[in-house]
């Protein structure tokens, strides 16, 4: 059956409920019924919960075959939990037909595609799926199609009962002996812990593993004991120079800049940039600059922004101290200012995936949001976007909070080079929808900007600011004709993952590809 | 033009193309490998082919890594690489002849 973005989504996949997109807020006002974990009672005094080792931590919570594991992502790159765990209750215990169910996964998990190709991991549901994961998963071997969703789709999937988690397991740069928990005060920090609190509340078990045992009471916890079944203490959770990097800095590169330059001015133009406005950037090159051109224009017009929300980097942290931002909310952190800026930096508040971005609680923070501004893999005349697979095909990024701040802001801002390398940005049809087209606004390229038409009040302050635009389809032709018109992949039937809208409908599906030869046409 | 020896242009950095020529017994064997082969391989190919027709190479062995480079580039490395084969690329290059 055809979705709302025009892909055909397989029929075997629309049972118990599941349907295709239907478009932006097709779920509003719907009800859910929300999941409730078996958790087991401690009700004699225990002094603390440590155990021994992993595979104890797993026996205690009644680990076996079949079941589903959760993780987070805050050590991002730098991440060995993941391995550790999945070792632990393969290679020690004996386990099989496990799924992970994690926020995300990337390169640091390139072990787990052994496990997938011994069949020992039969199921992935993620947001980012990189490295040899991807590469495995898109060759087919995984024995279920992997389910993709968005750090907003996540929680509501958790929630409402989609995923149940039989033990979660916490990476914790800091816990105590009954373990609560915290991002900060250890070896290995990652600041805000925000993936993993729907984790901790909604698993049967939960399990922390920690590399930095602190004295009781550790707060103000991020997951707290009242959740926790068992600590464990190892050597080591994560690189911490994988986990945050020493500075987010800004790109010094012309190109990067132009761009900037262009997102702010389209800001400033629009009529959401007033008074404490609201804002969101992602941390890539142009996103990322994008910082240094609006403080430009909040200056010139002596206003200041209320608040700022996300994944949250150095500059942004910056901002709040200078007293130009109100608040900072703050999901996950990327590197070591804003690791260190969180619950100390007075107004920089963590906060729950869900809070952050769920389209099924009673309004997440997303929804409030004047301007997102984000990258792109891929961008259709459709306004479609594409964060997920290569233009290969091949399942290496994330939609992360991608598809929830476009849906949520009332001004989304896409920015990327027209080409890299040989790849047109801009193109007739994404590989995957990861983003819907209707939640797109304004597309900024160094070659020029275009609109939405679904947005027309945005042409009109486009115009009124002498800002020039073209159509994306105008976009469209300049890039190939710089890089010649691609050949269409070729897919076999084969669905080998499946990618959910936030709200849990089905907005693509990503199948096998075909091999690729030279000379058929 | 006749491939005496091998020689090689280009570089392995992103946008660029390595290309390879050596002599060979009978007609174009071509090796192609692409970072981008899934939308391309095939205009790439030909390209290659085109730009060795044009230079009047009719027996070479060719091994192309590409990195994403555009066309104008991969003329411009398979010519290079014709040329050095024969000791041409020094001087007297027939820019705007079968350099174009």
């Amino acid at each position: 059956m055809k979705n709302a973005v025009g892909r055909e989504i397989p029929d075997f996949l629309l049972k118990d409920g599941k349907e295709v997109y239907q478009g932006k807020n097709y779920m509003d006002g719907k009800y859910i019924q929300k999941a409730s974990p078996r958790t087991r009672r401690y009700e004699t005094p225990q002094e603390s919960k440590l155990v021994e080792t992993l595979a104890d931590a797993l026996k205690q919570c009644g680990a076996k075959s079949g079941m589903t594991f959760s993780f987070h992502h805050h050590l991002r790159d730098g991440d060995y939990v993941v391995n550790m765990v999945m070792k632990a209750a393969i290679e020690e215990l004996g386990l099989e037909d496990l799924t992970i169910a994690a926020s995300s996964l990337g390169n640091a998990h390139d072990p787990i595609a052994d496990y997938i190709e011994q069949g020992k991991v039969i199921g992935i549901q993620t947001s980012g799926i990189r490295g040899r994961m991807g590469e495995v998963v898109s060759a087919g071997k995984l024995k279920t199609p992997a389910i993709i969703r968005s750090h907003g789709g996540r929680p509501r999937a958790i929630e409402g009962g989609e995923v149940h988690i039989d033990i979660a397991f916490i990476a914790a740069p800091t816990s105590d002996c009954v373990g609560n928990c915290r991002g900060i005060g250890g070896k290995s920090n990652c600041g805000s812990m925000g993936y993993a609190m729907t984790d901790a509340k909604y698993a049967d078990h939960v399990v922390v593993v920690t590399d930095c045992l602190v004295d009781f009471p550790n707060m103000p916890a991020s997951v707290e004991a009242i959740d926790v079944d068992a600590v464990v203490v190892v050597d080591s959770i994560g690189n911490p120079k994988k986990i945050a990097s020493a500075a987010a800095r800004i790109s010094q590169n012309p190109r990067d800049l132009m761009m900037a330059e262009n997102v702010a001015k389209v800001i400033a133009a629009t009529p959401y940039f007033k008074e404490g406005f609201s804002f969101q950037t992602g941390v890539g090159g142009p996103s990322l600059a994008a910082n240094l051109f609006l403080e430009k224009y909040m200056d010139e017009r002596n206003i200041k922004m209320g608040w700022a929300i996300g994944g949250i980097c150095g500059p942004m942290v910056e901002l709040l101290k200078k007293g130009k931002v109100g608040k900072v909310i703050d999901v996950q952190d990327f590197d070591l200012d804003a690791v260190n800026s969180i619950n100390q930096t007075p107004n920089h508040f963590e906060m729950s995936a869900s809070q952050y971005a769920n389209p099924a609680n009673k309004g997440a923070f997303v929804n409030k949001l004047d301007f997102v501004v984000l990258a792109a893999l891929e961008i259709d005349t459709g306004f479609n976007v594409n964060v997920l697979t290569g233009s290969d095909g091949v399942l290496r990024g994330a939609p992360g909070g991608h598809p929830d701040t476009a849906a949520g802001a009332k001004c989304c801002i896409i920015v990327t080079p027209l080409i890299r390398g040989r790849m047109a940005t801009v193109c007739e049809h994404v590989v995957t929808v990861t983003t819907p087209g209707d939640c797109v606004d304004v597309l900024v390229t160094d070659y020029g900007i275009a609109v939405n038409p679904l947005r027309p009040d945005l042409i009109e302050c486009l115009n009124k600011a002498g800002i020039p635009h073209v159509t994306v389809e105008e976009l469209k032709e300049k890039a190939y004709s710089l890089v010649g018109r691609p050949d269409d992949l070729q897919w076999e039937d084969k669905v080998v993952a499946v990618l959910e809208a936030r709200d849990g409908t089905i907005l693509d599906v990503i199948r096998k590809i075909k091999p690729y030869t030279l000379d058929e046409g | 033009m006749e491939i005496l020896k091998p020689a090689i242009a280009g570089t392995l950095e992103s946008s660029d193309a390595q290309v390879a020529v050596e002599p060979a017994e009978d007609g174009i064997e071509l090796y192609l490998e692409s970072s981008v082969m899934n939308q391309y391989g095939r205009q790439i190919k030909a390209t290659v082919l085109e730009t060795l027709e044009r230079l009047g190479v009719e027996k070479a062995r060719v091994t192309v890594v590409d990195k994403g480079a555009l066309d104008c580039t991969i003329k411009a490395r398979v010519e290079c690489a014709v040329f050095r084969s024969c000791d041409a690329s020094d001087a007297n290059i027939p820019w705007g002849g079968v350099v174009r």
